[in-house]
């Protein structure tokens, strides 16, 4: 008889998968760190799942000079449905540890990195924007130069050296999608034996 | 004859060189080849230590970093200081209010940090102003003074702010004898002994908000109350005063308050005079006299007249006074960190006299007197005496100690500084200054737990210290590590004004509690703008009181009209920065005042008469940004009776409406 049912330590893996997705509720999932020769203890931005945090108002004040937009939470809407996708995930990933199916196993670890990419791509658009469509009429205008941090990784705009990186919240979200991803060929592979 | 000639010529030569050979060394050979190493602080590192030092006849408190000797800031105190707006904005001119009005200056002599336990707590630190009596408290979060007390019945406030182990009370004693206030002062100058009186003054210092309050005064017969230091440790409850002038002199007190061999230290029972206080035994006497407190909630000051002070009598109250003879004319009277031994330092004395406080305990109870002075018992010198450092130098003055049980003293007149051992009074070892050292201190010398680490000379004279800057020079300082055996200079650095004492704290103490910005939510001015929106500019009769923001790198609004000749202008700017270190500043054309210099934060006002009709530039005087110079604006002045409508404007934005 074919066994379509995934293995216990899997399911006890899920079930962590899905606890620790609570904790990224509160905890920041991603930072941009700027260091400028003035600003020798660094500035901070912080994006958690429901607000920008960090030194908002110091950067904001910063980044008028360059005619960029100021950063306000409330123009993003991502912050009013990120942390109900956080609590489905959370909610399905426990569920799918106690229903041993392997259907849904896939289908969830389908819809996880789906999330991932279409959130990565959200983010890499905002930077794009705010990055790019600047106040003409600003004080400095250096040609050419556009103000879009990276996505990951370092990049020097102007005075700044810009450092983007997952925080706390974005390393549980690459964890939880490694250990799902081990789960998921593990399965596949134990699949591939008991149908030879 | 001819022969004779070159004879003596030869001689002369010789007698010549011979002198020169014989002067001594130059000062700068002083000097060992690790001094460098010892007080360098590298680019980007700190000091070890903050050193606090009174500015003297600039009225300010200067801090310092040891041992680098770097100058970090300037605080004012009791003199105006136009750089900052002190005593010129609205908000700090009734800091400096006085019962005699307003006093733009005056000599701020000593220092004294806040004690807890006996040793520094970095809360606050107190100065005195010597000329029109008053105590300030400076809170060490912001390095801004708090609080201004004025003291009645006093002239000459010098033997003060010295504080007790636990900062209960700041002492301040008068050093110019005067009438009280309340009796008729216009009595001839030579009834000195008849009508002139010594107050000594009990400020209470809040436990946690360091509030001042004049407690109670004690009268004391009329003579020069010099210095006065705390009993610690056992003698806590106590406090020592040098006094001078018991020949109650008026004048060339130079030689006539020289004339007696001893003067005296006065020991007084404080908690025996609380007391005394408790039981109602005090006068309430009717004075005037201001008390001046800031607030950092509406980073305004207020001044308020205060007309009643509790007197007790020295005379009367028979058990809080003693005066023990000190010889010739006591300046410093320091005590040992055991609480023990009260060091006083004749100025024109050889010697010095050590006391010891459980002599002088056992001296009261035996009735081990010589008499009175003016109804106080004086203690016989020999009971009181510890014993003396014998031929220690020339002149000393003031004296503070390390962990090690030694003293270190100054000597104004042989110039130099001796450490001397405090249980056999022997001479350990001596160094120059360069010149004439007044004051020192020691790394928290004066508290129950020195640190031995540095001693720093403050000298009188500078002559060839320093490139040389005309007839005016800078005061000189002297670093000296005492962590050996050996005293050893390895630093001077020139001071502002004229420092008299100072106190060396740990720097761990407090740069951790120094405050970066003000709150903008907590900014309770009355005047405040808390954001662009909330600006506006509105007439009440002739004055016109511009509400204005400050951020990089523009004001709100920058371009005002309708002022007209005969308006009193306020300019209440508020610093919207809530980052460190990007201060605003504030000027326009023509003020006849000064600049406001504004903390992110901030709100301070500015007022300005225009005399003139026409176009006034104002700008930001702070280099805040890359468009510092852009940060500016016009206001419009009109003549008396223009129709001119009163508006205020930035930018493309509509204008600002004038409100009623």
């Amino acid at each position: 008889m074919k066994d379509k049912s995934v293995s216990n330590w899997i399911r006890i893996a899920l079930v962590i998968c899905g606890i620790s997705l609570v904790a990224v509720q509160y905890v920041p999932m991603w930072s941009i760190s700027l260091d400028a020769p003035q600003y020798p203890e660094g500035l901070e931005l912080l994006i958690f799942a429901n607000k920008i945090g960090g030194d908002v108002d110091i950067i904001n004040g910063l980044n008028h000079y360059i005619g960029m937009k100021t950063l306000h939470t409330q123009d993003f809407f991502e912050f009013t449905i990120l942390p109900y996708i956080i609590w489905f995930f959370t909610v399905a990933f426990i569920i799918v540890g106690i229903f041993k199916s392997r259907k849904l196993l896939f289908t969830l670890f389908g819809l996880f990195v789906s999330f991932g990419i279409i959130a990565m791509y959200d983010f890499w658009r905002w930077e794009y924007n705010y990055g790019h469509n600047l106040d003409p009429n600003a004080a400095i205008i250096v040609p050419g130069m556009a103000y879009q941090p990276p996505l990951i990784g370092f990049k020097q705009l102007l005075n700044f050296g810009a450092y983007s990186i997952p925080d706390i919240g974005g390393w549980i979200f690459v964890g939880v999608g490694a250990i799902t991803l081990y789960c998921v060929v593990h399965e596949v592979l134990k699949h591939k034996k008991t149908n030879k | 004859m001819k022969k004779f000639n070159l004879f003596l010529i030869a001689i002369s030569i010789l007698t010549t060189v011979g002198l020169f050979s014989c002067k001594p060394k130059n000062a700068g050979n002083a000097v060992d080849g690790d001094a460098a190493s010892k007080v360098y602080v590298a680019p980007g590192k700190y000091d070890e230590f903050y050193n606090f030092v009174s500015g003297g006849f600039s009225g300010q408190m200067s801090v310092y970093g040891l041992p680098s000797g770097r100058l970090f800031r300037v605080i004012p105190v009791f003199s105006v200081d136009p750089e900052k707006g002190y005593g010129y904005s609205e908000e700090t001119k009734p800091m400096l209010n006085t019962s005699h009005g307003f006093v733009p200056w005056d000599d701020l002599h000593h220092v004294q940090m806040s004690k807890t336990n006996g040793d520094y707590d970095g809360k606050w630190a107190f100065g005195n102003a010597n000329n029109t009596p008053r105590i300030a408290r400076i809170d060490l979060k912001t390095f801004r003074t708090a609080e201004i007390i004025e003291l009645p019945n006093s002239g000459g406030n010098h033997s003060s702010p010295f504080i007790t182990e636990n900062t209960e009370y700041v002492v301040a004693g008068t050093r110019f004898s005067v009438p009280t206030d309340d009796a008729n002062g216009d009595v001839p100058i030579s009834s000195y002994k008849e009508n002139f009186k010594g107050t000594l003054s009990f400020i209470s210092v809040g436990k946690e908000d360091g509030k001042l309050n004049l407690a109670f005064q004690i009268v004391c017969p009329g003579v020069n109350f010099d210095l006065s230091r705390a009993g610690k440790g056992k003698s806590h409850g106590w406090f020592f005063f040098s006094c001078y002038n018991t020949e109650q002199a008026s004048t060339l007190q130079e030689v006539n308050a020289s004339q007696r061999d001893k003067d005296f230290i006065l020991a007084l029972n404080w908690k025996k005079a609380e007391e005394y206080l408790k039981a109602g035994k005090g006068r309430k006497q009717s004075v005037k006299y201001a008390h001046n407190t800031y607030s950092d909630a509406t980073h305004s000051a207020t001044s308020e007249i205060l007309t009643e002070v509790t007197v007790l009598d020295s005379k009367e109250l028979k058990d809080i006074c003693y005066f023990i003879p000190c010889p010739k004319s006591p300046h410093g009277c320091d005590v040992d960190p055991s609480g023990e031994y009260i060091v006083g330092s004749g100025k024109l004395a050889a010697l010095i006299p050590v006391f010891s406080f459980d002599k002088i305990q056992s001296a009261i109870s035996s009735k081990s007197f010589d008499g009175e002075f003016e109804g106080i018992p004086v203690i016989k010198y020999e009971s009181a005496l510890y014993g003396e450092v014998k031929k220690p130098g020339l002149g000393p003055l003031h004296t503070e100690f390390d962990d090690k049980g030694n003293a270190y003293t100054s000597f104004f007149v042989s110039s130099e500084v001796v450490k001397w051992n405090i249980k056999d009074l022997k001479v350990v070892d001596r160094v120059p200054t360069y010149y004439s050292v007044g004051h020192l201190c020691v790394s928290h010398g004066d508290t129950k737990n020195p640190k031995s680490k540095y001693l720093v000379a403050y000298n009188k004279i500078t002559k060839d210290r320093y490139l040389p800057t005309g007839p005016e020079l800078s005061q000189s300082a002297q670093l000296y590590d005492i962590s050996g055996d050996k005293m050893q200079l390895i630093l001077d650095f020139p001071t502002i004004g004229e420092p008299h004492y100072a106190q060396i704290i740990s720097a761990e103490l407090v740069k951790n509690i120094s405050q970066k910005i003000y709150k903008i939510d907590e900014n309770n001015h009355p005047y405040v703008s808390k954001g662009e929106k909330e600006t506006k500019v509105t007439r009440e009769g002739n004055k016109v009181h511009i509400y204005m923001t400050a951020i990089r790198s523009h004001l709100t609004p920058d371009n005002i009209e309708g002022v007209k000749i005969g308006d009193e202008v306020y300019f209440h700017v508020t610093n919207l920065e809530q980052d460190w270190d990007v201060p605003h500043g504030f000027a326009i054309k023509g003020a006849s005042n000064a600049e406001l210099l504004i903390m992110p934060g901030e709100t301070s006002t500015l007022k300005w008469i225009p005399t003139k009709v026409g176009i006034y530039p104002m700008y930001c005087t702070d280099f805040c940004s890359a468009l510092h110079q852009e940060m500016s604006g016009y206001v419009r002045v009109s003549p008396s009776g223009s129709n001119v409508p009163l508006s205020g404007v930035t930018g493309n934005t509509a204008p600002v409406p004038a409100t009623k």
